[in-house]
């Protein structure tokens, strides 16, 4: 029985440059998942969030977060957290800036 | 129809002035706003329109855009125009400089941060790095300028495509006589007063601009204090500073067809980074930097901002424009060759960087 898709819900910032798409919807592997594997899978055909969202070190870049389930992988372990399938995983723009 | 165009690049955004006449200006934008523009470039190579912008958002990372049509809009790759190979295992911070080769109508230079210099072979679209540069022996030993650390300054030899200067905060300025492959650093004659034992090293200055004369050769440098000139190619420096009412400063330009006129703008010092006597002011050269005058006309006195490295810029109208932009949000053009200036703009953010060009 195939597990439950993640749904990966982008900032309002990031919409414009993917036609307003506000959410976007990976299947789950059978075998867990971490969130550099989403974010590979999920940027997948969106190939301009990926360099927004992460530098060319695979890295979530510093002012962005990202929650799974409500909690914040960037503060944790990273692209390497995992992601349970059927998850919400938010990416958000931290609250920074003057 | 000629227009002139002034693209000013902000740490919130890109504005452009138009103007058919260079007295009445129109101010479009902002572009990118809340994102920082540190570097731009206009390229009217073979009559093209095209304007690049290194843009730098606070959240979603650096990028450079491209606009085809004057600035008016602008595309992004959906792929990453410029980055870092893999094997480096380093991120772009910031775009620091775009320059179009005079050699050949392809390729574009960036300089960017950490200190390392790409080449683009289609206009701009996308970037390789040097590799030469990157793995140099000294880049280790290059320190970061109060701005970061960077080659901002990228200076090619129209007619002869193999040489290239770079110039780095703080690494000082480099010479490439292949195109790129290899690179010595070419300081001698530039005082690095900050370094405890050898005031004259090898590399390590900080150089904060570098401009060639078209006209005739001749490089210019401003560097965290003194103002030098060479007529070897860089190979050897000489001061052009005890004109001047200060020998700090970030910007220097060189007039595109008359030899020997360059213009400084100097700064009181520093640790005191407002122009001299708080008149804001253009200092300019007829003779190659042996003399200097005072010109501001136009410009405020009771001044207490600072026109940063890229923040000034020439057009190659007959006579020449000079612009200049302020940390305070304010952009002055000349359309006399500095002898007056008017306001085009003001309020903006801080203005990084500006650029002149006649498109059409």
């Amino acid at each position: 029985m195939p597990s439950a898709p993640v749904r990966v819900i982008l900032p309002g910032m990031l919409r414009d440059l993917v036609g307003g798409l506000a959410e976007i919807e990976v299947e789950s592997p059978a075998e867990s998942q971490t969130v550099a594997e989403l974010l590979d899978r999920a940027f997948s055909g969106h190939r301009i969030l990926d360099g927004k969202v992460r530098d060319e070190r695979g890295q979530i870049r510093r002012h962005v977060k990202v929650f799974v389930n409500g909690e914040d992988a960037t503060r944790g372990a990273g692209v390497g957290a995992p992601v349970p399938a059927g998850a919400r995983v938010h990416i958000i723009n931290a609250v920074s800036g003057g | 129809m000629t227009e002139t165009i002034v693209a000013i690049g902000t740490r919130k955004g890109l504005w452009i002035a138009r103007s058919a006449d260079r007295e009445e200006w129109a101010l479009e934008g902002p572009h990118f706003l809340m994102s920082e523009v540190a570097s731009v470039a206009v390229d009217t190579r073979e009559g093209r329109s095209t304007v690049l912008a290194g843009v730098k958002s606070w959240h979603w990372g650096p990028t450079v855009q491209v606009s085809t049509d004057g600035g008016r809009s602008w595309t992004e790759s959906a792929e990453r125009a410029l980055s870092f190979p893999t094997d480096t295992d380093t991120a772009l911070e910031r775009v620091w400089q775009l320059t179009p080769d005079p050699n050949d109508v392809d390729v574009v230079w960036a300089g960017v941060e950490p200190h390392a210099l790409f080449r683009s072979t289609d206009r701009g679209d996308s970037y390789e790095l040097v590799r030469g540069l990157w793995e140099h022996p000294h880049r280790p030993k290059w320190e970061p300028g109060f701005g970061g650390g960077a080659v901002h300054t990228i200076v090619p030899e129209p007619g002869h495509a193999e040489n290239l200067l770079v110039a780095m905060s703080a690494g000082g300025v480099y010479r490439s006589g292949d195109g790129g492959q290899s690179w010595t650093p070419s300081n001698p004659g530039i005082r690095a007063y900050f370094m405890p034992d050898d005031e004259y090293p090898e590399f390590g200055q900080c150089v904060h601009k570098v401009a060639r004369s078209q006209a005739d050769g001749a490089l210019y440098a401003q560097n965290h204090k003194g103002v030098y000139r060479s007529d070897d190619k860089g190979s050897t420096w000489e001061s052009i500073a005890d004109g001047l009412p200060t020998d700090f400063g970030f910007a220097i330009l060189a007039h595109p067809r008359r030899p020997g006129v360059v213009w400084n703008i100097p700064v009181q010092d520093d640790g005191e980074r407002i122009p001299p006597g708080a008149q804001l002011q253009v200092q300019r050269s007829d003779d190659g930097g042996a003399h200097w005058r005072m010109q501001a006309q136009g410009l405020p006195g009771e001044s207490f901002t600072c026109v940063l490295r890229d923040a000034a810029s020439l057009d190659d109208a007959e006579p020449v424009g000079v612009y200049l932009g302020t940390r305070n949000g304010d952009v002055f053009a000349s359309a006399d060759e500095g002898e007056t200036f008017t306001r085009i703009a003001t309020q903006l953010p801080d203005v990084l960087v500006v650029r002149a060009a006649q498109l059409g």
